[in-house]
């Protein structure tokens, strides 16, 4: 197995001297390469705050995370920009596109930050497009594409830097059911067919019902992982035979 | 150079306030340049009436002269001198004066005048002095006649072709008399030189004063008038110690500081427009920073690097500001080249009392290419120091914190 995110009794404390807030509070968190896995939890449960931590845009307070072997929690600031653009894929909840440009510079917009060759880029959009079924949008600004297609090409551009795996905080939260299914399909085939890994943060239990692996967060702690859950099982089933 | 198109983009996202933004630079440009334009011009037009009265943009003397203006403060004249000061860089022209003083008396009525000897040719080339004549006919070298400044030919009583009595006391202590027609009068502006002024040829007047090749002074004209002062600071380095150098600006003081305090006054003036143009420029860019405070976190989120950001958004600015700058002084060149050709031109009292001094009340601007660069890199400089304040956010970002709702 091929370990991607391996996060160490990680804490994050808000204003630590007057009224402490454990946002993530000692929690480890492991995931393999291929995985497809939900982060739930109450509003306020340190969603954002965990996958933050794992993203390189947030530090812990305690506790250190690898990716891929590396402790992001060592890199300067700089370093971990470098280390962001070549690694994770980000889709956030909205505004992920540069309004500016089209649907198509979006996303090649990140291969641009990675020198990639206009050949490249171009193959790579091709291919990441018909992924995402909006051949047709290419040229599209982000204002003339609906807020689920708009989404789609968030994908697109997370997935366009070849990273070793995908965050996303919420990326269905402002779309409708229909929208919401699609985007999720859509990732869930990329899991699939492409082994891209998914680490997605969500409220939507129907998007949850999707999910492969499952992390309940409730006041910064992890008190459900599905994984753990199914390993268990696999355990007990050994036992058996 | 995808970096540049995204900046140029991104200049365009909001096209009325880019469009304000240069709009206010381009007329800050123009009025500057035209304010600028308009001050050197009507200061150079200032002092080329008042030097081209009598005193020219510069002179040599024998060291000493200035100040204790004397025949014995005299010094001969000698080709290789006035060679050695042609040569000098920007020296266009010279002539020699041989000056002092001398009662004139016609019948009755005598008066104190100003005598100066001249070279009748080089001088009316430097000073102009033919085209001040207003009747009779002007000087030739071999003359033994004068020309009378109009003021004075008045008090006198005398007209062309009178004959007028001059007393005086010559090189060392020699007596000076003598008795001259009166072959044209000429009219100065200055009233102080209309009613003293007297003219004869150079060998005529060191005849009068047994000064035999002597002058008190070499009167230059230049090339370029607006490096007189460099040219006379390079010429004092290079001139023998027993001359002195002066400028126009060190034989007539006040016009100098009236110069100097007037563009004082206007560097103010020009200091508040630039201000008021800074907080412009600085208001659109701190709405435009807000606006984009959340892509901008997210583009460093994506793995942007700040570097990169700060350049775009500094091209972002400059390319505003220098759109703005470059219209506004192509905008500005036709217009300063009209009012040179065609000045403005004043009424009234002030027009009078200009003309009393022999100036035409015209404001010509200066066409001088300083002006515009000046111009065009101090409203740079400006967009420089104000694309600092997304350099400074940029920064101090925090991706997270710009991502917040
Ligand atoms: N910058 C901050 N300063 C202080 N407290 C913060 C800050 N950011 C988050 N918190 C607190 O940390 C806790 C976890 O917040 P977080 O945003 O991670 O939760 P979440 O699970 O993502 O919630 P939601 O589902 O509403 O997005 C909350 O109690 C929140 O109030
Ligand atoms: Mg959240």
């Amino acid at each position: 197995m091929n370990t991607v995110i391996d996060a160490h009794n990680i804490s994050k404390v808000y204003n630590p001297t007057t009224i402490p807030v454990y946002a993530v509070n000692n929690v480890h968190l492991h995931l393999q390469k291929g995985e497809f896995t939900a982060l739930v939890g109450p509003s306020g449960s340190g969603k954002t705050t965990l996958l933050n931590m794992i993203g390189g845009l947030d530090r812990p307070d305690e506790g250190n995370i690898f990716i891929n072997g590396i402790d992001i929690t060592k890199l300067s600031a700089n370093e971990l920009i470098s280390f962001r653009l070549q690694n994770i894929g980000f889709v956030f909840q909205s505004f992920n596109l540069i309004p500016v440009l089209t649907a198509k510079e979006n996303v090649e917009f990140i291969m641009q930050l990675q020198k990639a060759s206009k050949q490249q880029r171009e193959e790579r959009v091709k291919t990441l497009f018909a992924q995402i079924g909006l051949q047709d949008k290419l040229n599209e600004r982000p204002s003339r594409l609906s807020g689920g297609q708009q989404q789609r090409v968030a994908v697109a551009r997370a997935l366009a830097s070849r990273p070793q795996f995908v965050l996303a905080d919420e990326p269905t939260a402002n779309l409708d059911t229909k929208s919401a299914f699609n985007l999720l399909d859509i990732m869930a085939r990329l899991n699939r067919e492409e082994n891209i890994t998914f680490l997605f943060s969500t409220h939507d239990q129907r998007v949850i019902d999707r999910a492969r692996r499952v992390i309940t967060l409730v006041d910064g702690r992890i008190v459900q992982d599905t994984a753990e859950v199914s390993t268990q099982h696999e355990e007990a089933a050994a036992v058996k035979t | 150079m995808w970096l540049l198109q995204l900046a140029w983009k991104n200049m365009w996202r909001n096209r009325y306030r880019t469009l304000i933004t240069m709009a206010a630079i381009f007329f800050a440009v123009i009025l500057s340049v035209i304010a600028s334009s308009l001050k050197e011009g009507i200061f150079n037009n200032l002092v080329k009436n008042v030097v081209s009265f009598y005193t020219g943009y510069a002179q040599v003397h024998k060291r000493g002269y200035w100040n204790e203006q004397i025949l014995d403060n005299s010094f001969e004249t000698a080709p290789a001198t006035e060679q050695k000061i042609l040569r000098q860089k920007n020296v266009a022209g010279i002539t020699p004066r041989l000056e002092s003083f001398a009662l004139v008396s016609s019948g009755d009525v005598t008066k104190g005048s100003l005598v100066a000897g001249i070279d009748v040719e080089k001088e009316t080339a430097i000073t102009g002095l033919k085209d001040k004549l207003v009747q009779g006919i002007y000087l030739k070298s071999t003359d033994t006649a004068i020309l009378l400044a109009q003021g004075l030919a008045e008090r006198l009583k005398l007209k062309v072709a009178d004959t007028a009595v001059l007393i005086g006391q010559g090189y060392h202590g020699a007596t000076a008399a003598g008795k001259y027609v009166v072959k044209g009068i000429v009219k100065f502006g200055s009233p102080e030189l209309n009613d003293k002024a007297l003219f004869m040829p150079l060998a005529a007047a060191q005849d009068f004063y047994s000064a035999y090749g002597m002058v008190t002074s070499y009167v230059l004209s230049f090339n370029n008038t607006a490096a007189a002062e460099a040219s006379v600071i390079a010429m004092r380095s290079s001139m023998d110690s027993s001359y002195e150098v002066m400028s126009w600006g060190d034989m007539i003081p006040d016009i100098k500081q009236h110069i100097t305090a007037d563009s004082n006054n206007m560097k103010y003036v020009q200091g508040i427009l630039y201000m008021l143009i800074c907080f412009g420029i600085f208001g659109t860019l701190l709405m435009m920073m807000v606006e984009r405070k959340f892509e901008i976190g997210m583009l460093v989120a994506i793995g942007m690097k700040k570097i990169k950001l700060m350049v775009l958004l500094t091209v972002e600015s400059i390319l505003t500001v220098f759109a703005g700058c470059i219209i506004g002084l192509l905008v500005s060149i036709p217009v300063i080249y009209y009012l040179n050709r065609h000045p403005l031109r004043i009424g009234g009292e002030t027009a009078k009392a200009y003309e009393r001094f022999g100036f035409e009340a015209i404001f010509p601007t200066s066409t001088d290419a300083a002006i515009f660069i000046n111009q065009g890199l101090v409203v740079i400089a400006m967009g420089l120091l104000i694309s600092l304040y997304p350099v400074y956010k940029v920064i101090r970002l925090n991706p997270v914190a710009a991502m917040k709702k």
